[in-house]
């Protein structure tokens, strides 16, 4: 079957790609991810402040992808990984993107869709209250996150978070977030 | 009480609790995947100081990066620490930012304005 999941990235403009990874998502990953785009930051003198940012978006969602993906589908490729995502990070003109990707169940789309929606529709200040609301009043799960992570994502952004969903069959989709991280002045 | 002494990791951060002193630190990044299983040696360890606490503890935080998961651990601290204040212990939380880092204020205000304990956010001036 046709379905490609690097389809999303290439008809995107690819230039810039200072780091491509597919494959399982586990602690040392994680590590070596962190490590090398905090070194190219480094690198090209990024200011702090942009590095910071990108930095802390990339462990939410990074480890977005290692608490919450769900199981590959039985038929795709790559069997091996238990915890499989995808993930880019692009240099553009105002800061970074940073393109993540996970397989869904089409019974788990509508939840994390209606959050999405949530955390788009909100204002800045409102998005702020539903991080301490959240903070403060849910636990951290079996699975061990603490359902803070988009919130965290957009409020450090202050963007819009883009995202898609790309059926794989009938029981799977295939999920982008599409962040970008920039410079520009939040009020 | 014995102190709790541990040395920072790209992940996880230096702490360092006296309770002969008062004086408790976090120091550096708190980003692991599994933040419960860090902390939750650290709010044991203050649950037992809450029972003979001195008449003044200094906590200082000194983060340069935590997760969202840590974020939910570090408020458990916190709560730990409201407790000791509430039973009438002098308690003092020094929250350090650098100077550009303004989701660090932020993220420190968000906790003085959940926990009730005095906060001091103080600017590290590069």
């Amino acid at each position: 079957m046709g379905f490609d999941i690097e389809n999303y990235i290439n008809d995107k403009d690819k230039s810039n790609v200072i780091l491509f990874y597919k494959g399982n998502v586990d602690s040392d990953v994680i590590n070596h991810v962190l490590d090398t785009v905090e070194d190219k930051m480094v690198e090209v003198n990024e200011q702090s402040k942009l590095r910071k940012k990108v930095y802390n978006v990339l462990v939410e969602s990074l480890q977005n992808l290692y608490h919450h993906v769900d199981k590959v589908p039985e038929d795709f490729e790559d069997q091996s990984a238990d915890k499989f995502g995808m993930l880019v990070v692009q240099k553009v003109d105002s800061g970074y993107k940073i393109i993540t990707g996970n397989f869904v169940h089409a019974e788990n789309i509508d939840k994390l869709e209606e959050k999405i929606k949530r955390i788009n529709r909100s204002s800045h200040e409102e998005i702020k209250e539903l991080y301490k609301f959240i903070l403060n009043h849910q636990r951290i799960s079996a699975k061990g996150g603490g359902g803070l992570g988009l919130v965290d994502i957009a409020r450090k952004t202050g963007n819009k978070l883009e995202y898609s969903f790309k059926e794989y069959n009938d029981k799977y989709s295939f999920f982008y977030l599409d962040i970008l991280v920039d410079e520009r002045e939040q009020s | 009480m014995e102190p709790i002494i541990i040395e920072g990791t790209p992940k996880t951060p230096t702490v360092k609790f006296d309770a002969t002193e008062g004086v408790f630190e976090i120091k550096g990044r708190s980003i692991p995947e599994n933040s419960v299983e860090f902390y939750k040696p650290l709010v044991d360890w203050l649950d037992s100081y809450k029972e003979t606490p001195l008449t003044k503890t200094v906590v200082n935080i000194r983060l340069e990066y935590f997760n969202t998961s840590s974020s939910k651990c570090i408020l458990d601290v916190f709560k730990k620490l409201e407790a000791i204040h509430k039973a009438k212990n002098e308690v003092e939380v020094n929250w350090y930012y650098e100077e550009d880092d303004e989701d660090m204020l932020e993220a420190g205000e968000d906790y003085e304005s959940i926990i009730r304990v005095p906060f001091k956010m103080i600017e590290i001036v590069e």
